[in-house]
């Protein structure tokens, strides 16, 4: 067989264990989300397979386009974002396995990548012809225009760290040799910026004013329906499982299976603790407005992106900052 | 075993559609989605949009203003999609039936699946109904095949 059918076959492969495992394990983190909430609720919360329920019923749900909506962007906008976490996913996988063949700027394609989702449910917010859409619409692209200001001088401290490195791959080796890019004061205060950048990312509160229930009713997704709504839903589900994925290879060493299987079991630990970090914060803090979470952002969590680089930039003479 | 209602059932979404209450059905309607009841545990969770809905909770009296704008509303529903009256009024327009506005049932508008009764109901009463309203359905299904 020649080359081009092997590396095609080998992307497809990759792609679908990218979605199998972000969905599984999305459909965990979703569950084990609205669990924990309950908790701190003091309920009992969703049986263990809700997530599967909710969206079987919505892929049997009738879908609905709505008079004088875009029919094409409508429908194609949530497709576009569950491909986009697709791929990124599959890089993550694919990089995490063979850290040495990873493309050159394999970590610009990935932050490019993940900020598609948000994209798409811009596109469908305005595809859809609706007035409170529209306004989820404009506030998811005000979120996406605040928080990728720290979320990129959090990404710049890692590739200080990592001596100028734009591949995944070169990362995860520098801190297998090293030590975590986390295990040093200028990490760790870049790694606290991209928790926060995750929540605004994930669209999870404080920084839920896009999809705000009791305000816009669901704003961006208010017109959707039956599976174009599984699939939105689907897309944010796997973002949950992608996103503290990129942090955990940029941040906190990867997954450094080859030495021993063991570091299997502690990346999923380290997982959980983003998760239970992030449930926390959100059942914590009620939501912001909009034109708030701009000026955190901007005027709080910016400043911080741009001492954790000046820290970076000094730590290259002084170890441990 | 017919995937699709079990699916239905397992997710209730609930959309809370108030035509002229008095408001005090809604209270209760809220207070069963509350952590003390905490439908969560059956899958039940409230909507925003009457695009997610699969279940709609009707409270008030349908009179000649909201029964139009009533059925519009339930004409947005992704299909299937229950209908639920909740009090007294939606299910017999108790004592607005002499009224100069022409209050009627809410099956007199649309077809309803489930009738709550009560002045107000209790959320142990909604709880139920929605219990029995999932019986039944599945029931149904069971005989058909």
């Amino acid at each position: 067989m020649n080359v081009a059918v092997m590396n095609t076959l080998q992307a497809v492969g990759f792609l679908a264990i990218g979605f199998i495992v972000a969905a599984v394990v999305g459909m965990f983190a979703h569950w084990f989300d609205r669990k924990l909430t309950a908790r701190i609720q003091w309920r009992v919360g969703p049986p263990f397979f809700q997530p599967v329920w909710d969206f079987l019923k919505l892929l049997t749900k009738e879908v609905i386009v709505p008079e004088g909506a875009s029919r094409f962007v409508f429908l194609a906008a949530p497709l576009l974002g569950l491909a986009a976490v697709t791929v990124v996913t599959a890089i993550l996988i694919r990089t995490i396995i063979f850290p040495a063949q990873s493309f050159v700027g394999d970590l610009i394609v990935v932050m490019y990548l993940l900020t598609v989702p948000s994209q798409a449910v811009i596109l469908g917010a305005f595809a859809s012809a609706n007035p409170l859409a529209s306004l989820g619409g404009s506030r998811e692209m005000k979120l996406v225009l605040a928080y990728e200001l720290p979320f990129i001088l959090a990404i710049i401290v890692v590739l200080i760290k990592a001596g100028g490195a734009i591949r995944i791959g070169e990362i995860i080796q520098y801190q297998a040799a090293s030590r975590p890019v986390v295990a040093s004061v200028s990490g760790a205060l870049a790694f606290l910026i991209s928790l926060l950048v995750m929540q605004a990312k994930l669209a999870k509160g404080p920084f839920d004013a896009p999809e705000a229930e009791t305000e816009i009713m669901g704003g961006a997704y208010i017109e959707y329906s039956g599976v174009a709504l599984g699939v939105f839903k689907l897309t944010q589900w796997m973002m949950l499982f992608t996103m503290p994925l990129f942090l955990i290879v940029v941040f906190l060493g990867g997954i450094n299976w080859a030495g021993s299987w063991l570091n299997v079991g502690y990346a999923a630990l380290e997982y959980l603790g983003i998760l239970v970090v992030m449930v926390l914060i959100r059942n914590t803090n009620p939501r912001v407005r909009i034109d708030q979470a701009m000026k955190f952002f901007w005027a709080m969590v910016a400043p911080f992106g741009v001492v954790a680089i000046i820290l970076a930039f000094l730590g290259l003479r002084f170890r441990g900052l | 075993m017919n995937l699709k209602l079990k699916a239905l059932t397992k997710s209730l979404w609930v959309f809370h559609l108030a035509a002229s209450p008095c408001n005090n059905c809604d209270i209760e309607i809220l207070d069963a989605l509350t952590p003390r009841f905490d439908l969560e545990r059956f899958g039940i969770q409230l909507v925003g949009s009457v695009r997610h809905a699969d279940a709609i909770l009707v409270t008030g009296s349908m009179n000649r203003k909201s029964s139009e704008r009533l059925k519009r509303v339930i004409g947005q529903a992704a299909k299937p999609c229950f209908v639920i009256a909740v009090g007294n009024c939606s299910c017999s327009t108790e004592m607005f039936g002499k009224s100069y506005n022409e209050t009627k049932p809410l099956d007199s508008v649309v077809p309803v699946d489930a009738y709550i009764v009560g002045c107000p109901p209790k959320p142990e009463a909604m709880i139920q109904a929605v219990a029995a309203l999932v019986e039944a359905k599945l029931a149904a299904a069971r005989k058909q095949v």
